[in-house]
């Protein structure tokens, strides 16, 4: 029988979650293998090395540069206070001394004769790694982070902004193709994550940010509001950085789509659940995808279904994911042997597919539609 | 390894995305392309070794030619074929995967030695991150704070002429020293960093990387002002490209080991084989691959080679970025009907977020089209910003020079001196019809004069320019019958005149001795079909307005070359404008399609 490789988004009821938690570089991990953890909870730690001021001592005191080690009161290693002298030369008679003083409070850290130049390190900045959600440690990185694991519904979205948020889930939406639009934003919303259909608008996001919504997951979201929204028109997908106030997941694309039914339904069944959501986004090598997490209690190895299904044959549903009927969830009629010219004159292999709505059949390129992963 | 004994060869070309291999063998005495097969690159989770994508294309190179190249187990090649003819006698490999070799490089003067470091580090293979130079208008913090959020694969630290000032070359190394810089393959890999500037400060730069860096020197790429010594560094970078980036890429020591020669940057090969080009039959050329993510454009005017490496510009990855820095109405004058612009943006950043679909109505591909066209010409734009003369050199001036007031640094490309269009990548390549390739690429880089329009069919050129290292007559024969399609010789005379005013009067003698006579109108496209492998003798007489090469309304006599499009008599004028009013600009473009047969019907 025939059959393709294509994989899709994951939309899971029940898996096992598992997520890399590390630091950027070597510190402390403060969890062990087989500890229970919650999402808020600092897992690793560390210090990065702290910003660097370089100063032009020789210009300060209009020496040469090879001449700055006599007139340097502080050495390599010393610690400082901002303001403190680091550097004078002996003016006249004890008088009329030109005298460098530090910039910022740290550690000098080079003196250069070369260059005149003399370079100031900020004290460490620390930073810590939380454990994004409630799970397990499944693996300790030694020095550098861990591995946690949690069973629960996992959604992957197709676009976001924005990073790791953890809060209650909230629906909005009544239903798949509703528009979360501003008069649907409420003050209690303040604190959650709230779900919508087919779009949410620009007004809805602005609102969601005035009243202190911390996340939005929707079907759609359109590419004019998020250049207004961003300040900028996004030309890499490269994201999760921003810092909006909000964090926007996207099932489905941009314009406005129908959040697909599973994915709302699944939803809609946890809401008031403690949900870890990420916008980040990464379309190149190394793909990354927005993610849902909403770890679910007394789930166990043997409740989880079947591998992931990579195979596409008769009867397997899919979303397509290109116009004509962008969006539309099929299930595929037949799998032709030998590629097929499409109205293009571009001859690809295709897939024959019913749309489940209306029974229509379509023949598309097999790039065109993804597998609707159960 | 007796290179008269090859006969058979195997090349794979480790993509990012995709991992390809061709099978090159000799058959009645010259060498063709007897199989192309791919599959998916797995440098990535779960799979995590590369090789793995590797030996997925062999078995289905094997599978196409109908015979055993890897072993029983299907873990490695069988080399050197044995008695029963399984296995190749070669096998080289190039590869982008992972993102490439990604760098930043530093210079003192932004315009001198910056410009020399960032065209030896392309010509590596590289993408440049980031030119920092003594005066680049950024702080010092501001520079380290950079070097930090980059993270590159390798630094070249240039500046300063042999035997000249050495400070600022050794505050740029104290500035790498205070950023501490980390790689991006991870926590415990050492970022490589290579000396090419002044010989006389290696020393202090020595000094002040020592020990936080894998530092290694080569000789200065820019010893006097005059002159740029580029060749070492590039060889140089390639080495700690293998010996430092490769070895950290999950699966590379492997297929390291089954490469019979080193493993290289894909743009680097590709570069390599289009300066073979030009050399071998004296031409001009300008190449362009246009990928998901980035665009590469070669070029070799006065046997100068030049490479630009546009990170942001493709067609599925960056494709919102060429609408980003295109501008809506750029990518809009190329549409041939009307469109709403949300829809559009809405288009164009699904294509992003999913970046393996193919359009599958023409208007779909006609937007995409309309993007290419796009992509090409912002990138050829950043080729010529690159390929220029030193600047900064002083010029000698005769008498004769006196009025003309040519400045140091000019660019190199010459579009009434190029011979020969490349194009490379799925969108040219593999675009329905070979009109809409020729268009497009007629549309980005606006040739002038008399240019032969060629491309590349699968896609093959990386692998032939890592064979032409150990086998240029095998290259060069699988380049020649196998990997070239010609579509024929664009003629555009410069200049404007009156839409529909007589532009030129062309007399075209074709091979049989027949005669074409054609008069063609400003404002106009015209085809005269000129098959593949046939040339014809074309005397072509512009009006006075415009100019052919040799002066306003001379005429000029050439031979040109068919192909399967033909001869396309392009008298849109150079440059080209497009009517501002969306009814008549769509009318202009419909006609033109139509001319060229470039879409069906209806």
């Amino acid at each position: 029988m025939a059959s393709a490789y294509t994989p899709g988004l994951k939309i899971v009821g029940k898996t096992r979650f598992e997520k890399d938690r590390k630091l950027p570089m070597k510190g402390n991990v403060h969890v062990k293998k087989g500890d229970r953890i919650t999402a808020e909870m600092v897992v690793a730690s560390t210090h990065l090395p702290g910003n660097v001021t370089p100063m032009n001592v020789a210009n300060i005191l209009g020496c040469e540069p090879k001449e700055i080690s006599d007139f340097m009161v502080k050495k390599q290693g010393d610690q400082l206070k901002k303001g403190e002298v680091i550097a004078e030369t002996p003016g006249l008679w004890g008088f009329f001394k030109t005298q460098v003083q530090a910039a910022i409070t740290g550690t000098l850290e080079n003196v250069s004769t070369v260059t005149g130049q003399v370079i100031l390190r900020e004290p460490p900045i620390p930073v810590e790694v939380h454990g994004y959600v409630d799970g397990e440690v499944a693996e300790v990185y030694p020095d550098e982070g861990i591995r946690v694991a949690t069973f629960g519904t996992f959604i992957q979205g197709i676009f976001g902004i924005g990073g790791e948020v953890v809060a209650p889930l909230k629906m909005v939406a009544k239903g798949p193709s509703d528009v979360l639009d501003a008069a649907n934003i409420l003050p209690e919303h303040k604190g959650k994550i709230v779900v919508g259909g087919s779009l949410v608008t620009a007004p809805a996001l602005a609102k969601a940010i005035e009243v202190g919504v911390k996340g939005v997951i929707v079907g759609g979201y359109d590419a004019f509001d998020l250049k207004e929204f961003l300040g900028y028109d996004l030309g890499v997908a490269i994201t999760g950085t921003e810092d909006k106030g909000i964090t926007l997941v996207v099932t489905e694309g941009f314009g406005k789509i129908n959040m697909a039914k599973k994915t709302f339904d699944l939803l809609a069944s946890h809401e008031g659940k403690k949900t870890s959501i990420n916008g980040a986004t990464q379309i190149r090598a190394g793909v990354i995808r927005p993610e849902v997490v909403i770890p679910l209690e007394g789930v166990k190895e043997a409740d989880l279904g079947g591998g992931v299904n990579m195979g596409m044959k008769p009867g397997t549903l899919v979303r397509i994911i290109r116009q004509p009927k962008f969006g539309a969830v099929a299930k595929v009629a037949s799998l032709p042997e030998k590629p097929a010219h499409i109205p293009t004159e571009a001859k690809v292999r295709t897939v024959e597919i019913e749309l489940l709505d209306s029974g229509e059949r379509m023949i598309l390129p097999r790039a065109n539609v993804e597998i609707i992963e159960e | 390894m007796d290179i008269d004994k090859i006969e058979s060869i195997l090349a794979t070309d480790c993509g990012s995305t995709t991992t390809k291999a061709i099978l090159i063998e000799k058959r009645d005495g010259e060498f063709r392309l007897i199989v192309r097969g791919e599959a998916p690159t797995t440098v990535e989770a779960p799979v995590e070794d590369v090789t793995k994508g590797v030996l997925n294309a062999v078995a289905e190179v094997q599978e196409l030619a109908g015979r055993q190249i890897l072993n029983d187990a299907q873990t490695d090649l069988i080399k050197p074929r044995d008695k029963a003819g399984r296995g190749v006698d070669l096998y080289v490999s190039t590869s982008s995967a992972g993102g490439g070799l990604q760098m930043m490089v530093t210079g003192v003067v932004k315009t001198m030695s910056g410009e020399s470091a960032t065209r030896a580090a392309l010509g590596a293979g590289a993408i440049v991150m980031d030119v920092m130079a003594t005066n680049d208008g950024r702080l010092p913090h501001q520079k380290i704070q950079r070097i930090r959020h980059l993270r590159p694969d390798m630094i070249l630290l240039s500046g300063g002429v042999d035997g000249g000032t050495t400070s600022h070359v050794t505050e740029l190394a104290e500035i790498i020293a205070a950023a501490s810089p980390k790689a991006r393959l991870g926590i415990g890999y050492e970022l490589p960093v290579l000396y090419a500037g002044n010989k006389d400060a290696a020393a202090l730069v020595k000094e002040r990387l020592q020990g936080k860096v894998a530092l290694d020197f080569t000789e200065n790429l820019r010893p006097t002002l005059e002159k740029e010594n580029l060749m070492p560094a590039r060889h140089k970078i390639q080495q700690l490209f293998l010996e430092h980036v490769m070895s950290h890429a999950p699966g590379y020591p492997n297929l390291m080991k089954m490469t019979d020669v080193d493993i290289m940057p894909t743009p680097g090969t590709v570069g390599d084989i289009m300066q073979l080009i030009s050399r071998r039959k004296g031409l001009t050329v300008v190449g362009v691959d246009i990928g998901g993510a980035t665009t590469d454009v070669f070029s070799v005017f006065q046997g100068i080679y030049n490479k630009s490496v546009s990170a942001n510009y493709g067609m599925s990855y960056s494709i919102s970025n060429v609408f980003a820095e295109a501008g809506l109405e750029n990518i809009m004058r190329w549409v041939p009907f009307a469109m709403d612009e949300r829809d559009l943006r809405n288009r164009v950043k699904n294509k992003m977020i999913r970046p393996t679909t193919i359009p599958s109505l023409l208007e779909e591909l006609m937007v995409e089209q309309a993007c290419a066209r796009e992509a090409l010409r912002l990138s050829f734009d950043q080729h010529r910003a690159l390929a220029v003369g030193l600047k900064g050199i002083q010029q000698e001036r005769t008498i004769g020079d006196v009025f003309d007031q040519t400045m140091t640094g000019q660019t190199l490309v010459n579009l009434k001196d190029l011979n020969m269009l490349i194009g490379s990548g799925g969108v040219l390549s593999h675009a329905p019809r070979r009109q809409q390739s020729a268009m497009m690429m007629i549309d980005a880089f606006l040739p002038e004069g008399i240019t032969q329009l060629t491309v590349d069919s699968i896609f093959m050129m990386p692998q032939l320019g890592v064979l032409a290292k150990v086998h240029e007559q095998a290259a060069l024969s699988v380049f020649d019958k196998d990997c070239l399609i010609y579509l024929g010789t664009c003629i555009s005379p410069t200049g404007v005149l009156k839409d529909g005013a007589v532009a030129l009067e062309a007399t075209i003698t074709m091979p049989d001795g027949s005669t074409v006579k054609k008069t063609c109108k400003f404002g106009d496209l015209e085809v005269v079909p000129l098959p593949v492998g046939q040339t014809a003798r074309a005397r072509l007489k512009p009006t006075y307005g415009l100019d052919m090469g040799n002066g306003d309304g001379v005429a000029i006599e050439a031979e040109v070359h068919g192909g399967v499009v033909g001869l396309i008599f392009d008298t849109r004028g150079r440059p080209l404008n497009l009517p501002t009013d969306d009814g008549e600009r769509i009318k202009k473009l419909q006609s033109w399609n139509a001319a060229l047969n470039l879409y069906p019907k209806n």
